[in-house]
């Protein structure tokens, strides 16, 4: 192993010797950032600016030269309904139902993930025996692939599945909890929620513990109830790290995929259809592949993703502490 | 004394919060292990025993004995229990079956044939284990070919990652350059752009240098991670600069000090980014989705997905082949968990 380290680094030295020569020591810098830029710029930044085109055109073509160009055409596919006010109506009403079913799905799951989330970490915060122990069970679903969880809460919520037989036992009514569409619905938030609560309350937890002792001595001191407590101090102390989680779980809902694909497949119907899967299935999964639309409409999310950033830096830079985006953001 | 005073809040016998504090812990125990303890425990049954319901908790097949049939067959047989003529049940062998009539003899004295209704025999069950969840996948499918695939992907792109992302921390932490801030401000404006919203125009460039089908379709987008340049970054920025300027004065190469000098001191840093980029490869979902269309290109979690697709009804071979994809995982998360936590909680929060 540190042969093979010890070879990659004769192999870059006399290039560095020849690059420092050329371009002088803080030019050199250039050579270090040179390999993150490229990939950033070919895999990230070309692609934004491609992405307006293909919006923009229109056919079959993977090829951008070959894409007859059609202005606002696919936007107004998008928004193209008979009755703007019954979403059924629509040419694309599967867009609209899955704008719908994303944005009932981020206020729910949103909500729930904070609460849970929050008291997950109150509750880790007091004294308790064996606190890493217990931060690393609400944790470990965190790990697993969204695939994982899938087939998991899959093979537990089929007909014949845990579930079902857990309610048998206890004298009540199996369901088909999957195939209906309120009820898959539900699970699929919950499964987000378990899933994903652990992060949360992982960066929570820290914010909690970052609060000074003596200001719960004080209040102590003061005889403040435990509700006062939490809502004068607690709380307020809490609220970069809660404004950074929020903004964090907003902008990961809002791209809901891999999980509800696998389990539900977006079914039944579309009740469990969200935008991504949405642009997926226009754009890659069916027959015919129609780049353009999807590139409209993962614009469209671009423009909601953008609005929830900007409020994100205007109440991080009202808060106290400046924030960055969870290093569990992908890629 | 204060220690006295901070534990328990000052009580020597537990508060009733205390109580509904471990109460929730061990439910959210119960909640978090449970569904993975149960897909362990079934992935363990054999093919029968998966479709029992109400199902068992640990792995029963039907025990089965040698016998020779009538005309002298050595073969294994299954056990039942049948109710017998004098009210206690007896064990019993099955020899064979015609519709719900069974042709069946006593296990102690096979002489004697009677012929019993299915429904009035219960079979003789034992615990054991259905290792032929996991040797099949090897044997029947491309099993290993998807296993390969996901830790190629997964060992390559953190190589990749890790030498890139220091690289650009070293430059970004170490030197002053013009353009410097600018590069800074690209790398955070990545951050802030989810690679959903370009997965079209990607694909294309992907498919464009002709990567689309290859593994490395997968690895090249992914190994420049905006997160990874901010943790090293963060990092390098306390490795003193004096070290720096004293190698220089010995006429070492800016790629000496970084090889040998600022990468040994950033260890800590590259731990965890190693450990998260590995979570991160092993578990992606949806650009490989895109990007690998073949069948023996499919990573782990592809063929998860595809094979859940077709045979809905082999449950046995999926819950085998998801738990050897969450091993790893759980493996990590066992040995490293302290790393991930302390990674999450400097880098997520600053």
């Amino acid at each position: 192993m540190s042969f093979i380290a010890s070879c990659f680094f004769n192999l870059f030295e006399p290039l560095f010797r020849l690059g420092q020569r050329w371009l002088g020591l803080s030019r050199i810098a250039w050579l270090f950032v040179a390999p993150n830029l490229i990939i950033f710029g070919l895999f990230t930044f070309l692609p934004i600016i491609i992405n307006f085109h293909y919006a923009m055109t229109a056919g079959v073509q993977i090829m951008p030269s070959q894409r007859p160009f059609v202005g606002t055409e696919n936007f107004a596919l998008l928004f193209e309904c008979r009755d703007h006010f019954d979403l059924a109506t629509c040419n694309q009403d599967l867009f609209w139902k899955a704008i719908s079913n994303t944005s009932k799905f981020t206020v729910l799951q949103v909500i729930l993930m904070m609460f849970f989330s929050l008291l997950t970490a109150l509750v880790l915060n007091r004294k308790i025996i064996g606190r890493s122990f217990w931060r690393g069970v609400f944790f470990y679903p965190v790990l697993l692939s969204p695939v994982v969880v899938a087939l998991l809460w899959k093979w537990i919520l089929q007909k014949h599945g845990l579930l079902n037989a857990g309610l048998l036992a206890a004298g009540l009514d199996s369901r088909e909890w999957l195939t209906d569409s309120g009820w898959s619905f539900f699970w699929v938030i919950f499964v987000s929620i378990w899933a994903h609560m652990g992060f949360y309350t992982l960066i929570l937890l820290a914010g909690l513990q970052a609060i000074p002792r003596e200001v719960y001595d004080a209040a102590e001191m003061d005889a403040a109830s435990p509700w006062r407590t939490l809502y004068r101090i607690t709380l307020p102390l809490l609220m970069p790290n809660l404004i950074v989680v929020v903004v964090l779980a907003l902008i990961r809902a809002i791209q809901i995929f891999d999980e509800v694909f696998v389990l539900t497949g977006g079914g039944p119907g579309s009740a469990t259809t969200f935008i991504v899967q949405y642009i997926y299935q226009v754009g890659f999964a069916e027959q015919i592949h129609l780049y353009g639309l999807a590139a409209a409409a993962s614009l469209v999310l671009a423009a909601g993703i953008l609005v929830l950033t900007l409020i994100q830096l205007k109440l991080s830079r009202a808060g106290k502490h400046g924030s960055k985006n969870g290093s569990k953001q992908e890629r | 004394m204060r220690q006295f005073f901070t534990r328990t809040r000052g009580r020597t016998r537990l508060h009733w919060t205390d109580w509904l504090t471990y109460l929730y812990l061990f439910a959210g125990l119960l909640l978090m292990f449970a569904p993975v303890l149960w897909l362990v425990l079934s992935s363990l049954k054999s093919e029968a025993a998966i479709s029992d319901f109400p199902p068992t908790l640990l792995p029963y097949t039907q025990k089965m004995v040698m016998l020779a049939d009538e005309q002298g067959v050595q073969k294994l047989r299954p056990l039942f229990l049948v109710q017998g003529a004098d009210g206690k049940p007896h064990q019993m062998v099955e020899l064979r079956r015609i519709g719900i009539i069974a042709t069946m003899v006593d296990a102690v004295h096979p002489e004697q044939q009677v012929k019993i209704n299915i429904k009035l025999r219960t079979p003789v069950r034992e615990v054991s284990v259905a290792t032929g969840n996991y040797t099949g996948l090897f044997a029947k499918f491309n099993f290993l070919q998807n296993l390969n695939n996901s830790v190629f992907i997964t060992v390559v792109a953190t190589l990749i990652t890790l030498l890139f992302n220091s690289m650009a921390a070293f430059a970004l932490s170490k030197y002053r350059f013009r353009g410097q801030q600018t590069v800074l401000l690209l790398i955070i404006a990545t951050l802030m752009i989810p690679p959903t919203i370009i997965l079209v125009p990607a694909f294309l460039i992907v498919s464009g240098v002709g990567l689309f089908n290859s593994l490395w379709g997968v690895i090249w987008p992914a190994v420049a991670t905006p997160t990874g340049v901010f943790l090293l970054r963060q990092y390098m920025l306390t490795i003193p600069d004096e070290l720096i300027e004293a190698a220089r004065m010995d006429n070492a190469s800016e790629w000496r000090i970084y090889w040998k000098i600022v990468l040994p001191l950033s260890a800590p840093a590259l731990a965890v980014l190693a450990i998260f980029s590995v979570m991160w490869r092993w578990n992606d979902f949806l650009w490989p989705l895109l990007v690998l269309s073949k069948p023996e290109k499919f990573t782990l979690q592809l063929a998860l997905n595809s094979f859940q697709g077709e045979l809905t009804t082999e449950w046995h071979y999926l819950l085998a082949m998801t738990v050897i994809t969450l091993v790893p995982v759980t493996l990590v998360f066992a040995f490293l968990q302290k790393y991930i936590a302390t990674g999450i909680a400097s880098a997520g929060v600053k």
